[in-house]
């Protein structure tokens, strides 16, 4: 590379595309317009297990507009079903008449308005045979499937085994000993955006105007269940309204409105409902978790067992396996873990911001907080102690691990100081008030990628790949690469994402985008000035003639060098042809030469933080917060919080905080609010409508501070930059709940922590 | 999703004449009439109530949205909006509870839609009478049982259910209107009548369909609520999962005269916990000619809760209800003497 990366990043820029959004000119998937579009509209299934034992469509057909009906006896047999987030088996719909969980899609309605096809999919009669469903844990007919630690691509170093039973012997012989157990609460992303799709065929061409957060996925995943050629389906989704794991995977309900668009020969535009989303999609499922910690007297960790039980699917063994990023925190010399999936009438789950770390965490910082009461020792301290360079587990350098200047920064900046060491200490008026304090973290991931950059001789860029604005910033970090390697404005460069006609990107997953961007970015711009400087010092016309190419950078829309010397983009460009395009694709280091070739059959490879040969590579943060607690009615409120986060070059100070800020909140609302119900009778989920999910609003949130720690970490990647998306959520709930207990003396193991469970 | 008809009341006479279908309350009733809409469509998008016909009340506005305060009380038209009743300076400064019960209900886009009179009549969040893809609900489908007793009934009642129906009523303006004792006048076929509100409402009986007093055809026309000195020293405590915009799991509305260190005259409502708009006498009781301690509050609110019941999720309530009180009297207590002289 021959950019400095400070000279990239770090200027707060705002969103190239914020106009657009707040305008409306911005087009999410379900805005493009397509030409006579029919209607479809869900059925989905009334029970959590059992079978279909017929359909009576007669009132549904007679509804004036009807165009099709989709059911597993007219189609069952004319796709194949997708596979589950793990890449294993998982639920069907209209494949066969089996149901595996409430809300399953089971039929789909085609008709010429929204309004017919919302009324007839409501007069579909679906006679079943209903079978006892099993809810969740502890339910009668779940099925317990002990795993070994690891979540996909990952394997757990050492044997199980023997780690247990070494852990179990420091545990007996430990003077200070914690064992605990936690549980956290089933939660659905479903964002703002819908789950539409928008099927249009061209003769043997399909183009899905879907929200996703992987396009290559979607365009390959869609061919194969049609059974068509991948070159032949495009995927369109150029702006998404939240994703935050609900679009990464292929859902059940594309393929069938494809189908239905072939059947009639027309587009066929779907946007189900609200509830739906509920059920249609992924989620983050519940876990039990037990959690062993032993201690020396002075702090010192001497083991750490971490088990975790997780539901899912009755086909699927999609699990989460925190314990991966658990037991890298601290420095414990005995680390045991172990993973079970716990199989129940439910939808399969799926990735969720920080799917392994918010619920694993929460166990693990939580039994931290205890731990340092057990202790008698200030928690900040007992991390001070435990904090560690190395990775606990495979004894690999962290690539840089900025913990402690973290918690350093956030306590002096919250008043940390202030803090009344004892339990239920601090009130203000009829208030209890609580600090709570815990660890974050996540790790870097960097996937291949490729990239189309054009030079224009006006000095206009345009940058082309198939990366997600899933409202993250995108567009403007991507703008902001290329603009500052090529020497130009920001408002210079155009970026087009979110197409699948485009040079492929890895799903937006793993807070991996950022750097699998930004790297490509800068490979392909490092060719340009390459071309435009080799070409120039060719020229007889050009001051550089017969400079060694080398020497000349590109900055302020002109090539030039250290002496002083320029010559405008207008000539230095033509020089090239009349254009200048490049197409780059960058495989990160630990990857094998096949995976760009993997990236284009819609695989994406990716090189984990937590398994890589040379480092390990996590950024870290930490959580203040404080809380006030009635003292009669037990209403809970997060007046304010500081967190601060070092995750390597920060490329855009402005969305960062966004991010960071994102994060937070919800981790105020994993903490306090978010639960989704399910009837331990039917196993249905209740409250399956924003109104009865509850979520933080404005008033919930009044004060959160930022602190962007610098870290320079020049082993991570190149450009020593992290993803973080996912690492302001991590860590927050335990953050709170320790705040509460911190507050009442009440230590809450379960989320979310509500009044009722402080009376 | 499905057809209706639409009709606008010109006048009130029409109003009534159109909407003599409207049946006791039943969500089932045929012809349904529309004040902000924000109950009705909600429950209508989720097909748990399904008219024939809506009847418009828009066009009564100009006649039945006055504020109007007297020496003897506050005259308030059924149609008048939430959010204009909670900014108005003398129901801030007269009828403190009324004016909080309507700033911390809903959120403001819905306060400036909803009028009074939708207000009462809004109906429970029980989330198995809320989807009507459940089967057991005799409040939707009467005969057919009750899910929420065996399901999760976190929000539900612990106070005036029987076996038909553990439901809650939400709203939050309506326990207010309990404590200050207001009157409901309403006009229907038969002609004008006025009655007290704390009479609007039924309990379960075994028939859950029927939830108010109403005839068909009866429009609400204005609320009435009384002056007082108690009126003046009035609070309502909402205690609440998140810090706006959300339903109370527990509440309760208090007006309190004192007579020096003594209690003179009290008033305790109840809401989030109970099948209707619930009025604590036996709270009243305790606290009348006793001084406002903390212990008689705990006793007061011990009072408040008698008889109560939970079914698993809510038996919080039995704490939290008491509990609540508790806060109010605290909170009422703390507030100035009313300055008017009766
Ligand atoms: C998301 C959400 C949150 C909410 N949060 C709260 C809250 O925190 N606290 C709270 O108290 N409320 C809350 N509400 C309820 C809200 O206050 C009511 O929906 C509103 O007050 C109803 O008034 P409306 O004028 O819109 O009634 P409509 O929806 O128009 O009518 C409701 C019912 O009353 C009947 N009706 C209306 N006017 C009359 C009349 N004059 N005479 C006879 N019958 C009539 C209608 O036929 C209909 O059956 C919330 C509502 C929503 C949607
Ligand atoms: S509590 Fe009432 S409204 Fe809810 S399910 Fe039971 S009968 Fe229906």
């Amino acid at each position: 590379m021959t950019f400095n990366p400070k000279s990239l990043f770090g200027r707060p820029t705002p969103r190239i595309d914020g106009v657009a959004k707040v305008t409306g000119a911005a087009r999410y998937a379900s805005d493009e317009l397509v030409a006579n579009p029919a209607f479809a509209s869900l059925v989905t299934s009334e029970i959590a297990r059992g079978h279909i034992t017929g359909f009576d469509l007669s009132r549904a057909k007679a509804v004036p507009g009807v165009l099709d009906i989709l059911t597993y006896e007219t189609v069952g047999n004319q796709i194949k079903a997708p596979l589950g987030p793990d890449g294993g088996p998982t639920t069907t719909t209209l494949e066969s008449n089996r149901i595996w969980h409430d809300g399953q899609i089971i039929a789909v309605v085609v008709a010429d308005t929204f309004e017919s096809a919302a009324e007839a999919a409501g007069k579909v009669h679906v006679s079943t045979m209903a079978e006892a469903a099993s809810a969740s844990f502890g339910a009668p007919g779940v099925e317990v499937q002990a795993i070994t630690a690891g979540r996909p691509g990952e394997k757990t170093k050492g044997n199980q085994t023997e780690e247990k039973a070494a852990a179990d012997a420091a545990f007996a012989a430990a003077p200070v000993k914690l064992d605990v157990r936690y549980a956290t609460p089933p939660q659905h992303h479903n964002p703002i955006e819908l789950f539409t799709t928008t099927c249009v065929w061209d003769g043997p061409n399909l183009t899905v105007y879907e929200p996703s957060q992987f396009m290559w996925g979607l365009k390959t995943a869609t061919a194969k269940q049609l059974g068509i050629d991948p070159a032949n389906v495009r995927a369109v989704s150029r702006y998404v309204g939240g994703a935050f794991g609900s679009k990464g995977n292929q859902t059940s309900r594309t393929a069938w409105i494809a189908l239905a668009a072939k059947r009639l020969g027309r587009p066929v535009k779907l946007v189900p409902t609200r509830a739906q989303g509920f059920t249609i999609a992924t989620y983050r499922a519940e876990t039990r978790q037990h959690v062993r910690l032993s201690a020396t007297a002075d702090g010192k960790l001497t083991s750490m067992f971490h088990e975790g039980w997780e539901v899912s699917s009755r086909p699927s063994s999609y699990k989460v396996a925190g314990v991966e990023a658990t037991s890298r925190l601290y420095a414990a010399p005995v680390i045991a873990t172990a993973v079970n999936v716990v199989h129940a009438d439910r939808a399969t789950p799926g990735f969720m911001r920080a799917p392994a770390e918010v619920p694993y965490v929460f166990a693990l910082e939580s039994a931290m907080d205890e731990l340092s009461y057990a202790l008698n020792m200030d928690p900040i301290e007992l991390r001070r102690v435990n904090d560690t360079q190395n990775d606990p587990v495979s004894g690999l350098p962290f690539s840089s691990r900025l913990l402690m200047p973290c918690f350093d920064q956030a306590a002096e900046k919250f008043g940390w100081s202030k803090r009344n060491p004892k339990p239920a200490s601090m009130r203000r008026g009829e208030w209890l008030v609580g600090y709570g304090c815990a660890s974050s973290f996540y790790p870097n991931n960097i996937g291949p990628a490729a990239v189309r950059i054009s030079l224009a001789p006006s000095g206009k860029a345009n940058v082309s790949m198939a990366a997600h604005e899933l409202g993250t910033g995108a567009y403007t970090t991507v703008a902001i690469t290329a603009a500052h390697s090529l020497g130009l404005a920001v408002k210079d460069v155009t970026v087009h994402l979110g197409d699948s006609d485009l040079p492929p990107v890895p799903v937006a997953g793993g807070s991996n985008n950022a750097a699998t961007t930004t790297h490509v970015v800068v490979k392909a711009c490092a060719d340009i000035r390459q071309r435009l400087a080799e070409a120039a010092v060719a020229a007889e016309d050009s001051p550089f003639h017969s400079a060694d190419p080398a020497t000349l950078i590109l900055a302020g829309g002109a090539l030039r060098n250290a002496d002083g010397l320029s010559e405008p983009l207008s000539k230095a460009v033509p020089r090239t042809g009349g254009r200048l395009e490049v197409y780059a694709e960058n495989i990160p280091a630990g990857l094998p030469a096949s995976a760009m070739a993997q990236l284009y059959n819609g695989h994406p490879l990716m090189s984990r933080g937590g398994n890589r040969k040379d480092v390990t590579a996590y950024a870290f943060g930490a959580h203040c917060v404080e809380v006030r607690v009635h003292s009669l009615t037990r209403e809970i409120r997060v007046p304010r919080v500081v967190s601060a986060f070092a995750a390597g070059n920060v490329i855009n100070p402005t969305t960062a905080h966004s991010q960071y800020m994102g994060g937070v909140i919800w981790g105020i609302s994993s903490a306090l609010h978010e639960a989704t119900e399910i009837d331990p009778v039917s196993a249905r989920v209740i409250n399956a409508n924003l109104a009865d999910y509850i979520v933080p609003v404005n008033a919930d949130a009044p004060s959160i501070d930022i602190i962007m720690v610098p870290e320079n970490d020049d082993r991570v990647n190149p450009l020593g930059v992290k993803g973080i998306g996912e690492i302001g959520i991590v860590g927050m709930n335990a953050a709170i709940s320790n705040a509460v207990f911190h507050a009442t003396g009440k230590r809450i193991r379960e989320l979310p922590v509500r009044a009722e469970k402080l009376l | 999703m499905r057809p209706f008809s639409y009709a606008r009341a010109t006048d009130l006479a029409q109003a009534v004449h159109l909407g003599r279908q409207t049946g006791q309350g039943q969500t089932d009733a045929p012809v349904q009439l529309l004040a902000g809409g924000t109950t009705l469509y909600d429950l209508m998008k989720l097909d748990v109530m399904v008219p024939d016909r809506l009847v418009d009340l828009g066009p009564l506005r100009p006649k039945l949205s006055s504020i109007t305060p007297s020496a003897e009380g506050l005259h308030l038209g059924a149609l008048a909006k939430m959010a204009h009743v909670a900014a108005h300076p003398v129901v801030q400064a007269d009828y403190p509870a009324l004016a909080q019960s309507l700033q911390l209900a809903a959120s403001a886009q819905l306060r400036n839609m909803a009028t009074l009179g939708g207000n009462v009549l809004q109906r429970t969040r029980c989330s198995y009478f809320r989807d009507p893809t459940w089967a057991a609900c005799n409040k939707r489908n009467p005969g057919s049982g009750c899910a929420a007793l065996t399901g999760f009934n976190r929000n539900h009642a612990v106070l005036g259910t029987d076996s038909s129906c553990i439901a809650q009523y939400p709203g939050d303006w309506a326990v207010a209107l309990m404590a200050l004792e207001a009157d409901v006048s309403l006009t229907g076929p038969l002609g004008s009548r006025r009655l007290p509100f704390a009479s609007l409402h039924r309990l379960a009986g075994g028939q859950p369909q029927f939830e108010t007093n109403l005839q068909p055809g009866e429009v609400i026309t204005a609320f009435f609520i009384p002056a007082s000195k108690r009126a003046q020293r009035s609070v309502y405590v909402k205690v609440r999962d998140r810090t706006s915009y959300e339903f109370a799991i527990a509440s309760a509305a208090v007006a309190l005269e004192m007579d020096g260190d003594l209690v003179r005259q009290i008033r305790i409502s109840l809401g989030g916990m109970a099948y209707r708009p619930w009025r604590a006498e036996g709270a009243e009781a305790v606290l009348t000619g006793k001084p406002l301690t903390e212990a008689n509050a705990e006793a007061a609110g011990r009072a408040a809760l008698a008889g109560a019941a939970g079914h698993g999720h809510n038996d919080y309530k039995l704490t939290l209800g008491p509990q609540t009180v508790v806060r109010a009297l605290m909170q009422a207590k703390a507030l100035p003497p009313a300055s008017r002289k009766a």
